[in-house]
C-alpha cells in the first residue's frame, strides 16, 4: 500500500476510520487481532460509555504492551457489571480490591514486578470518576507524587451511577443527579470551582496527563499506545457517557462524547511534565444547548421555561474552556504542536467565527452529524 | 549471633532476612524505627531486590501490599493505633482475598483521645479482620514471631499480623538472638503464591460475589483460621529444631500446673506478671500464668485444656469493648463455658498506664483472697476519685467542656505523667 | 538487679545514654534493659529514660520507679521533676552542674546519702571541650563509670565507639574518659563537692 497521510474527516465520518488507513494506522479496534480485554457477556447497560472506554483503552494497552499488561481496578460499575462470580469478562490479569484504592493497589503491582525484574509487564489502574477525584484521589495523588510507574486511567461519567445516581466531585453544575434534584431554589448541582483532576495531574508534572472521548477511539489509542511507551506516573482522563444516569438514549453515547468536546465543556488535550503539548481543536463550535438538550439531567433547564441565566452560565463555562485552552482552529496564539492538533483540524475554508448561543441552524456541523449518524436532526 | 539491639532495630533486621519484595510504609510511632531502618536497608543495597514504598496513607500502605502480594511478590508493612483503622477496610480486602502479608503491629492505644502509648485496643479493634493476630512476650520473640509469621502466610495463603507492645517492646533496647541469613533461607521458603496475576496465565482477583456464594467463601475464610490452629503449633516446632529455642505457638503455660489461680495475659506484660507470680509462689500461693500467643484464630481447645483446673482465672487485658466488657475475658469464657472456674476481667494499662509489680500483687492477692467481685469489669489503677469528681461535674449540667481536658485540669499534668 | 534512672531534656541524649549503658552492660556478659519513658517529647522537655541491669534475664517491663543510682544531664530540671523519687540512701546521684550540691542549695539533701556516692560534674563544660557542643550524655556515662563499678569505662568507650563510628566516636571516649577521672580524682581527694 501506498504511503499516504490521510486526515481523518477524508475518511467519510468523524470516527477516524480505518478502510482507507494504512494497516499501521489503522485503529486498534478495527483489527482482527485486537485482544477483546473487556470481552462480550458482560452486563453493562446498552450504550454504556465505561464499557467502550475500557475496551478501547485496554486493547490498545495489550497492543502497546505486546499483550503483557495487569489491571487494576476500583470498585464501580466496571468492576461489578464485568465479574459477578464465577464470570469474568477480563482477558487479561484482573485484580479489583476497594473503591478508593485502585491507584496504591496498582502502583503495589508495579512495585512487585519492578522487584522481581518484570517491568516488561504493564500496569493500568482504572476506576470511574468517584473512584478518581474523590475516595481514590489521595492514593491516586501519591502515586502521581511518587511517580510510580502505572498508567491511571479515569473513565469520567460524572457521576455515583452505580449506587444509583449520586453527586460526585466531577458532576457538572445544575446537573439532575438523585442528590441534586431539581427541587429547591437552585435545581440540579451547585456551581463549585469544579475538581478538574487532569489539571491536578498536571500540577504533579508527571510525565503525561491526557483526556479523551469515547466518540475518537483512534485518539484516545494513540494516547494510550503512547502512555503506555513512557515510564512512571501517566494519567488519562476519558469521558464516557452513562445513558442510564444522564437520561440520555443508549444510541447517543457517541453523539454526547462528540458533543461534549465540540462545545468546550471537555477540552481534550495532552500535557507533558506539566506542560501543556496538544490540544484537539473543535471542528465545528456549538452552543452547550445542543449538549444539554439531549439529557434528562439538565431538562429542567429547559422547562417549562429556558432558564436562561444557568444556561448561559455553562455556555460561559465552556467559553472560558475554549479560550483557555485555545480549542478554535483560528485561534493561532493557542497553537499546540502535536499529532492531536492535526487529527482535529478542519479544513481552512470551514474556519469561522464561533456560533452565537442560539438554537442550532439547520446547516450546522452538529445538525450534518446528526442527519448523518442518526436520519434526521433532533 | 546475640546483640543488644532496640527491638525495632532486631525486627527490622529480621525481616529484611525474610527477603521482603516490596515494603509499602507510611510513619506512625511507635512503628516508625521498624520501617525507617528497612529503607535504610534497601537503599543500601542490602536488603535486594526490594521495593521500598513511601505511601501517603495507611490505606495506600495496605493497598499497595494487596496489590504487591496480588503480583506474587512477598509483601510487608507496618502500623500501629490510627494507622490499623485508617487501613481497616483494606484489612478485610487483603484476608477476604487470602494474600499473605505480613504486618508488625506496633501496639498502641486509639483515641480519642489522642495518645500515642502502649495497649492492645488496635489490635482487638481488627480481631475479626480476617488476619491471623501473635503476640510477642519480648524482642526475641517479636524476631521470631515474623520468620514465622512469612511461613505461615505463605503455608496457608492468608495474612499475618506480628503484634509487639509499642515503645515496651519498639523501643526497648535488650539482647537479642538475631538468626543467620542461611539459617533464615532454609526455614522460608521462597514465596510460591497461590494465586497471581500474570500474563501468561490471567486471572480475575477480586470478582463480585453475590449472596450464592458468598457464604462459601467466607466458610473458607474460617476453615483456613482453623487449619492455623494446627499450622501455628507445627511452624513453632520447626522453628524449634532449625534455631534452637522455643518461640510461639498458640498459648504457654507457667507454673500453672498445679495453679489455684491463672492469669491470663498477651504480649509483654506476661514478663512482670511472671516476677509477681514467682514472688507469691515463693510465699505459698498456687498461681500461675496463661500466655496467649495467637489470639486469632482463637485457640479454644488449648485455653480451655490450660485453665480448665483453676478455680479462679483472672484476665488482665489491654483493651476492652466499650459499653460491653473484657474482650480476651469473653473469649476465655467461651473456653471455660461449662467449667466451674470463675473468670475476672481486668483492664490495665491503658493508653502506656505502666502496669506494676505492685499493683499486680495487690490485684492477685485481693483475686485469691475473694476480694474482687467476679462478672464486674475491673480497672486498674483507675483513679477513681478523679472519675467520681467528672461525674458529679456532669450530673450538675450542660457545657461543661471534654472529660479528658476536664480530667488533666483536674489532676494538674499535660498528657505525660512522667516520673 | 542494679536500676539506673536518666533525667534530662529532649535533645540532650537521654535515651541514647540508657541504651549505651545496657550495650557495656552486655559486652560485659550481662542482661540489660534500657528503655524511654515512651513519650512525644520535643526538644527541650523533661525526659527519663530507664536501664535495668542484672546477672539474669530481665523479664520485668515497668517503669524503674525505685532506682539505685539517678543521672541527670540537666540541672534547671532541679525544680520542676522530682528527680530523687524512689532513691535510697545507698544509692548514686550523679548531676550535671558546675556547682557544688551545697552551692545548688542540697546539701542538707546529699548529707543523707554515701558521700562517695553523690557527685556532680561539669559535664556540659566536659562536652563543649571534647564535642564541641553541650551535649552531657556520653560525659556523664563516664564519670558514672567512675563513680561506680557497675560498668567499666572500657565498656562504655567501647559502646560510644560501636555507636558512633569514627572521629565522632573518638571524641565521645575522649570525653568520657576525662569525665571519669575527673569523678576519679574528686573521689581520691574526696570531695564530693
Amino acid at each position: 500500500m501506498a504511503e499516504q497521510k490521510i486526515k481523518g474527516y477524508q475518511t467519510g465520518t468523524f470516527v477516524v476510520g480505518n478502510r482507507l488507513l494504512d494497516p499501521e494506522q489503522r485503529s486498534t479496534q478495527a483489527r482482527t487481532e485486537r485482544s477483546n480485554t473487556l470481552t462480550s457477556g458482560h452486563r453493562a447497560c446498552q450504550g454504556c460509555g465505561e464499557a467502550l472506554g475500557a475496551r478501547y483503552t485496554l486493547d490498545a494497552a495489550m497492543r502497546a504492551s505486546g499483550g503483557k499488561l495487569v489491571a487494576a481496578n476500583a470498585t464501580g460499575c466496571l468492576e461489578v457489571f464485568s465479574t459477578p462470580y464465577p464470570e469474568s469478562s477480563w482477558q487479561l490479569p484482573w485484580v479489583h480490591s476497594l473503591f478508593g484504592n485502585a491507584p496504591a493497589v496498582a502502583a503495589g503491582v508495579a512495585a512487585a514486578l519492578k522487584a522481581k525484574g518484570r517491568e516488561d509487564i504493564r500496569v493500568v489502574g482504572q476506576a470511574g470518576d468517584g473512584g478518581t477525584v474523590d475516595i481514590g484521589f489521595g492514593c491516586l495523588s501519591g502515586m502521581f507524587e511518587r511517580n510510580d510507574d502505572v498508567l491511571f486511567v479515569c473513565y469520567d461519567n460524572e457521576g455515583y451511577m452505580n449506587t444509583g445516581v449520586q453527586r460526585s466531585g466531577a458532576t457538572p453544575p445544575a446537573a439532575r443527579t438523585a442528590n441534586t434534584k431539581p427541587v429547591g431554589p437552585e435545581p440540579g448541582n451547585v456551581f463549585g470551582q469544579g475538581k478538574n483532576v487532569p489539571m491536578i495531574a498536571m500540577a504533579h508534572e508527571i510525565p503525561y496527563v491526557a483526556t479523551a472521548t469515547v466518540a475518537e477511539p483512534r485518539d484516545l489509542e494513540q494516547k494510550v499506545e503512547r502512555a503506555i511507551g513512557m515510564r512512571g506516573a501517566r494519567y488519562i482522563h476519558v469521558f464516557v457517557p452513562c445513558p442510564l444516569g444522564w437520561g440520555a438514549a443508549s444510541e447517543d453515547t457517541i453523539r454526547l462524547a462528540r458533543l461534549v468536546k465540540e462545545t468546550g465543556i471537555f477540552p481534550v488535550f495532552e500535557a507533558e511534565h506539566g506542560e501543556l503539548t496538544a490540544v484537539s481543536k473543535i471542528r465545528r463550535r456549538v452552543p452547550v444547548t445542543e449538549y444539554l438538550k439531549l439529557q434528562r439531567r439538565f431538562s429542567h433547564l429547559f422547562k417549562p421555561e429556558p432558564n436562561t441565566e444557568v444556561l448561559e452560565r455553562l455556555q460561559a463555562g465552556a467559553d472560558r474552556n475554549i479560550e483557555r485552552f485555545g480549542l478554535l482552529a483560528d485561534d493561532e496564539g493557542a497553537d499546540f504542536p502535536g499529532e492531536a492538533t492535526d487529527l482535529a483540524r478542519p479544513p481552512e475554508k470551514e474556519q469561522g467565527p464561533p456560533p452565537a448561543l442560539v438554537e442550532p441552524d439547520t446547516d450546522s456541523n452538529t445538525s450534518m452529524l446528526l442527519k448523518e449518524t442518526h436520519g434526521k436532526p433532533r | 549471633m546475640l546483640e543488644q539491639l532496640e527491638g525495632s532495630q532486631a525486627v527490622a533486621r529480621a525481616v529484611a532476612m525474610c527477603r521482603p519484595e516490596v515494603i509499602s510504609a507510611y510513619p506512625i510511632s511507635p512503628q516508625t524505627h521498624i520501617v525507617e531502618k528497612l529503607s535504610d536497608l534497601v537503599r543500601t543495597g542490602e536488603l535486594e531486590p526490594c521495593e521500598y514504598m513511601m505511601v501517603e496513607s495507611e490505606f495506600a500502605a495496605m493497598s499497595a501490599c494487596i496489590g504487591a502480594s496480588a503480583a506474587g511478590a512477598r509483601a510487608y508493612t507496618a502500623t500501629a493505633s490510627q494507622g490499623l483503622l485508617f487501613m481497616a477496610e483494606a484489612l478485610y480486602n487483603a484476608s477476604g482475598l487470602g494474600l499473605p502479608i505480613v504486618m508488625t503491629l506496633a501496639n498502641r492505644a486509639i483515641g480519642a483521645p489522642i495518645n500515642i502509648w502502649n495497649d492492645h485496643s488496635d489490635s482487638m479493634s481488627q480481631r475479626d479482620s480476617g488476619w491471623i493476630q501473635l503476640f510477642a512476650e519480648t524482642n526475641q520473640e517479636a524476631v521470631d514471631l515474623h520468620l514465622q509469621a512469612f511461613r505461615l502466610a505463605e503455608e496457608l495463603s492468608l495474612p499475618v499480623m506480628a503484634c509487639m507492645d509499642g515503645f515496651i517492646l519498639t523501643h526497648a533496647f535488650e539482647q537479642v538472638d538475631l538468626p543467620e541469613q542461611e539459617q533464615v533461607d532454609g526455614f522460608l521458603p521462597a514465596f510460591e503464591p497461590r494465586q497471581m496475576l500474570d500474563p501468561a496465565e490471567p486471572m480475575t482477583i477480586g470478582a463480585m460475589v453475590g449472596p450464592e456464594a458468598f457464604t462459601e467463601v467466607k466458610y473458607l475464610m474460617h476453615a483456613k483460621q482453623l487449619q492455623a490452629l494446627d499450622a501455628i503449633p507445627e511452624i513453632a516446632a520447626e522453628f524449634t529444631e532449625v534455631f534452637g529455642r522455643e518461640s510461639g505457638g498458640l498459648v504457654r503455660s507457667y507454673r500453672a500446673d498445679d495453679a489455684e489461680t491463672v492469669v491470663v495475659a498477651l504480649g509483654s506484660v506476661l514478663g512482670t506478671i511472671e516476677d509477681v507470680i514467682d514472688e507469691m509462689r515463693e510465699q505459698g500461693v498456687k498461681i500461675g500464668a496463661l500466655a496467649i500467643k495467637c489470639f486469632r484464630p482463637w485457640p479454644i481447645d488449648e485455653v480451655r485444656e490450660a485453665l480448665s483446673g483453676a478455680d479462679r482465672v483472672v484476665v488482665v487485658e489491654k483493651a476492652f469493648a466499650v459499653g460491653a466488657g473484657g474482650i480476651v475475658g469473653q473469649n476465655v469464657r467461651l473456653a471455660l463455658s461449662g467449667c466451674d472456674s470463675t473468670v475476672f476481667d481486668v483492664v490495665a494499662g491503658l493508653g502506656g498506664r505502666p502496669i506494676t509489680r505492685k499493683s499486680l500483687r495487690a490485684l492477685f492477692d485481693d483475686v485469691v483472697g475473694g476480694e474482687l467481685e467476679p462478672g464486674g469489669l475491673h480497672f486498674l489503677d483507675l483513679k477513681t476519685d478523679v472519675v467520681e469528681r467528672e461525674i458529679g461535674r456532669n450530673q450538675n449540667g450542660r457545657g461543661l467542656g471534654p472529660h479528658a481536658e476536664n480530667i488533666l485540669r483536674d489532676i494538674g499534668t499535660v498528657a505525660s505523667d512522667s516520673h | 538487679m542494679f536500676q539506673v534512672r536518666i533525667h534530662g531534656r529532649g535533645g540532650q541524649g537521654v535515651v541514647t545514654a540508657s541504651e549505651l549503658l545496657s550495650v557495656a552492660a552486655f559486652d560485659e556478659g550481662r542482661h540489660a534493659q534500657a528503655f524511654p519513658t515512651f513519650g512525644s517529647e520535643r526538644t527541650g522537655a523533661p525526659v527519663v529514660s530507664f536501664c535495668r541491669i542484672d546477672e539474669q534475664p530481665i523479664r520485668t517491663r515497668e517503669p524503674v520507679s525505685h532506682p539505685d543510682a539517678v543521672l541527670i544531664q540537666d540541672p534547671t530540671l532541679l525544680h520542676q521533676v522530682d528527680l530523687f523519687a524512689g532513691l535510697d540512701p545507698d544509692g548514686y546521684i550523679l548531676l550535671n552542674s558546675e556547682r557544688g550540691f551545697e552551692a545548688l542549695g542540697m546539701a542538707e539533701f546529699v548529707a543523707g546519702f554515701r558521700p562517695e556516692r553523690v557527685q556532680t560534674m561539669p559535664a556540659t563544660a566536659i562536652a563543649r571541650e571534647h564535642l564541641g557542643r553541650p551535649l552531657p550524655n556520653s560525659v556523664l556515662l563516664g564519670g558514672f563509670a567512675g563513680l561506680c563499678d557497675l560498668v567499666s569505662l572500657d565498656a562504655v568507650t567501647q559502646a560510644l565507639r560501636d555507636r558512633f563510628p569514627g572521629k565522632l566516636g573518638e571524641s565521645n571516649t575522649a570525653a568520657a574518659t576525662a569525665a571519669c577521672e575527673f569523678v576519679r580524682e574528686r573521689l581520691e581527694g574526696g570531695v564530693h563537692a
